[in-house]
């Protein structure tokens, strides 16, 4: 490492908070020149957030950002980012699809403009590509829409790397080699190790654990919104790294209640196995189970669970983003409780709005729903609220199974707990239950837990197999493999 | 070179027209002539420069549907105000732009569908204008009608008006600099953020734009029509999204195309002459409007999934 590095950027004490969920809490980070840091976490560890702030698009609730040992102010943004050199590639691509690889190079360098400006850009940016992915065969003509994923992502990293007047000092990389090959990928790295060498910084976020211990120098480990470890890359092995990333005073307790007797018995309920399986492990689930989907985000749980969904066989659904596929926004609570039982609630061909209001108090009563009123609007709830009222949708019906895609997202704790005692009661009463979580405290109450990487089951464990260790050394195997 | 399907949907507009126009001049012969395109084309100037105000609010991904009243205005003001007091009437139309502009501010920082105001203002557009002009009447100052009149040489006035402003706005939206940054905030508004651009500020352009080429447009109407009617142009707004449509534009993702929206603006204003050609009754022109749209959008699609294939 270089002896003279200067210092670029100081985060003192920074903390987030989306409403009463804190994604980050108390973080302290250095980067200076020479480096390239690596950024790795579970779900939700607060990576993507820490990020964010960094280059402007977030502005933190709690802290100090120092630039150059200047501290900023709240005014501190993309803008005024984007002066200091801090650049971004965001997680979800993004370019403009209607406009052309140059276009997309002039919306990131305000300076490119006057007479020829198109000609400059195209120059620009069409070394950048040829210095970091010879062989890309990428047209700077081409609109972004006709280039395939990988492509997108070359050219936004290509993009991000690219210098005009304003000097380029860290480049964020936020998981970009998730849609690149094996061979792209390391022109990426060995470009990051350049720039790095030429005085450059970077932050490589990735869940390809063997890209971050082969190319970085330093390596910062998240969990629930503060670093838990940073040390020198080569004072850590695959093997540390994911142990850094979980917890060990979490160690799962075994109870009491393990050793009931296993309801894995009989015959199966649900036998499938992911459409991308490639060897002959199955989604087993038994009556009145709770069964876990585990794994990183996105890895193929919600897929899975729309895969085995259909209502004919008295299933119901928990959506996770209540916002867009959960609740009825014009609607009351009752109303949206009792939709899901509609069919006994008839009388004749009419609706009994007396049974139908007494289903909703039912449940209000017993899910704790926290309202005066039932016939208010369903928007008059706290969001964890109405996540209680999605889960007293899907019990009310008289559906023998409830699939729950990630269901607590942004839910305050004490909600957690009444649902968590509920489902628990449910499944003793015999209902079945399948739930996408990506919180490993929740896979606690699970009696059996699948993990899922690139839409497979990796790992199948049961409750008195599972522990934190087992489950992240599942999520995270080495790509290569 | 085989034709690709992208270059086909591109020539998609130029071709439509064309085929219209060589189905008027085997009609009609004596139309082929400086008179005859002229009398054919006379009303186009006023509809592309709408169907152009529609295209810019389309390409931030939002929809117009005032724009009608928003031309009656304007040719109401230019028949009254303009001519007997041209300060007072160059001042309420460069107020009409700045409400325009403003109707943008109001849509990008309240969140608001763009629909449902600009249709709250079609409304108050044309209560407006029959303010101004309670009945049909007044009279377009002298200059105006000379300009829409004026007659250059071997080729028509309209053709060639028309070829500037289609040739003036590409190059605003789809070569300069910023342009690139106005269709990219309709392309991923987000994206053109992150970079540091203020998505306000492209609104509030394009809204602006949007009120300039209505305010062209009611005032090269009422130039041609010489008297205002409060009622002269709602027929516009339906008319400038199936031009923008029909010049291969799409609804969302600020993709858009100037020279083809004035081809498509051309090629509507021509059905009508052509139904008339056809001894048709005038009744039947927006049916037939609608027709041919369905049939461009069709042949759209069918290019689409050649191109997906």
């Amino acid at each position: 490492m270089s002896k003279n590095k200067k210092n670029i950027v100081t985060l003192t004490g920074v903390g987030k908070s989306f409403g009463a969920v804190k994604a980050l809490q108390n973080v302290q980070l250095e980067i200076s020149t020479g480096e390239c840091i690596g950024l790795v976490g579970h779900n939700g560890a607060g990576k993507s957030t820490l990020m964010n702030i960094l280059a402007g698009t977030l502005t933190p609730t709690k802290g100090e950002i120092n630039v150059s040992q200047v501290a900023q102010d709240q005014l501190y943004n993309v803008a005024i980012a984007h002066q200091q050199g801090i650049r971004c590639v965001f997680q979800e691509l993004s370019l403009c699809p209607n406009l052309t690889v140059t276009e997309n190079t002039r919306v990131m360098h305000a300076s490119l403009q006057g007479w020829g400006w198109r000609k400059k850009a195209g120059a620009l940016i069409i070394d950048m590509l040829d210095e970091i992915f010879p062989g890309h065969g990428i047209s700077i003509k081409a609109l972004i829409d006709d280039l395939s994923l990988s492509q997108r992502q070359m050219v936004e990293i290509a993009r991000a790397f690219s210098i005009t007047d304003t000097q380029l000092r860290i480049v964020i990389l936020d998981e970009p080699t998730s849609s690149l090959d094996a061979v792209v990928a390391d022109q990426l790295l060995q470009h990051i190790r350049r720039f790095v060498s030429r005085g450059g910084a970077c932050v490589l976020i990735s869940h390809m654990l063997e890209e971050i211990l082969s190319s970085c120098d330093r390596i910062v480990v998240m969990r629930d919104g503060t670093v838990v470890a940073e040390k020198n890359a080569t004072d850590f092995n695959r093997d540390s790294l994911v142990a850094a990333m979980g917890s060990m005073a979490r160690e799962y307790q075994h109870d009491a209640n393990d050793d009931a007797a296993s309801k894995r018995q009989g015959t199966a309920l649900i036998n499938c196995a992911p459409k991308l399986q490639h060897d002959e492990q199955q989604l087993r689930v038994y009556k009145g189970e709770i069964v876990g989907l585990a794994g990183l985000a996105g890895q193929g749980q919600t897929e899975m669970l729309v895969q085995l969904f259909s209502p004919q066989k008295s299933m119901a659904f928990v959506a996770g983003d209540r916002q867009s596929d959960g609740i009825f926004p014009l609607w009351s609570i009752a109303e949206n409780i009792t939709i899901g039982s509609m069919r006994n609630l008839l009388r004749k061909f009419l609706l009994d709005k007396n049974s139908a209001a007494a289903l909703a108090s039912h449940w209000q009563q017993k899910i704790a729903i926290r309202s005066p009123d039932l016939n208010h609007n369903i928007l008059s709830l706290s969001g964890g609220n109405q996540q209680k009222a999605l889960f007293a949708r899907a019990l009310a019906s008289n559906a023998q199974t409830v699939l729950m895609d990630d269901p607590m997202r942004g839910v305050d704790i004490g909600t957690k707990q009444d649902v968590y005692d509920m489902i628990r009661a449910e499944a003793d009463n015999g209902r079945t239950f399948l739930w996408y979580t990506t919180e490993f405290d929740e896979l606690k109450h699970c009696d059996h837990v699948y993990v899922f990487r690139n839409g497979e089951i990796v790992a199948d464990i049961p409750k008195t197999q599972m522990n934190e260790q087992r489950i992240l050394q599942a999520s995270f195997k080495a790509s290569a493999a | 070179m085989t034709l690709s399907p992208r270059m086909f949907r591109s020539l998609l507009p130029a071709m439509s027209l064309s085929v219209i126009l060589i189905a008027i001049f085997y009609l009609q012969p004596r139309t082929m002539s400086y008179f005859g395109l002229n009398l054919l084309l006379n009303l186009a100037l006023p509809i592309a420069f709408a169907t152009l105000a529609q295209m810019c609010i389309i390409t931030v991904n939002d929809l117009d549907l005032g724009i009608g009243g928003f031309v009656g205005v304007v040719a109401c003001i230019g028949a009254t105000l303009l001519n007997d007091s041209p300060l007072l009437g160059v001042l309420a139309l460069l107020g009409c732009i700045a409400s325009y502009a403003a109707l943008g501010a109001l849509i990008h920082l309240r969140q608001l569908p763009s629909i449902v105001v600009t249709l709250g203002m079609s409304f108050f557009w044309l209560g407006l204008a029959l303010m101004i002009l309670p009945r049909p009447g007044g009279s377009a100052p002298q200059w105006l009608h000379a300009i829409m009149t004026f007659k250059t040489p071997y080729i028509p006035f309209t053709i060639i008006a028309l070829s500037v402003v289609a040739l003036l706005v590409h190059w605003m939206l789809k070569v300069s600099a910023y342009g690139t940054i106005l269709r990219g905030a309709g392309g991923n508004p987000s994206s053109v953020e992150r970079a540091g651009w203020s998505l306000l500020k492209t609104k509030v352009t394009m809204y602006a734009l949007a009120g300039c080429f209505g305010v062209l447009a009611g005032l090269t109407l009422v130039g041609l029509t010489t008297s205002g009617d409060a009622n002269i142009a709602l027929r516009y707004t339906l008319l400038t999204i199936a031009g923008v449509i029909l010049g291969g534009g799409e609804f969302v993702g600020g993709r858009i195309s100037p020279i083809g929206a004035v081809l498509g603006a051309v090629t509507l204003t021509l059905t009508g002459s052509f139904l008339a050609f056809l001894h048709i009754s005038p009744d039947w022109q927006i049916g037939a409007q609608g027709g041919i749209l369905i049939l461009v959008l069709a042949l759209r699609a069918i290019i689409n999934r050649a191109e997906t294939r």
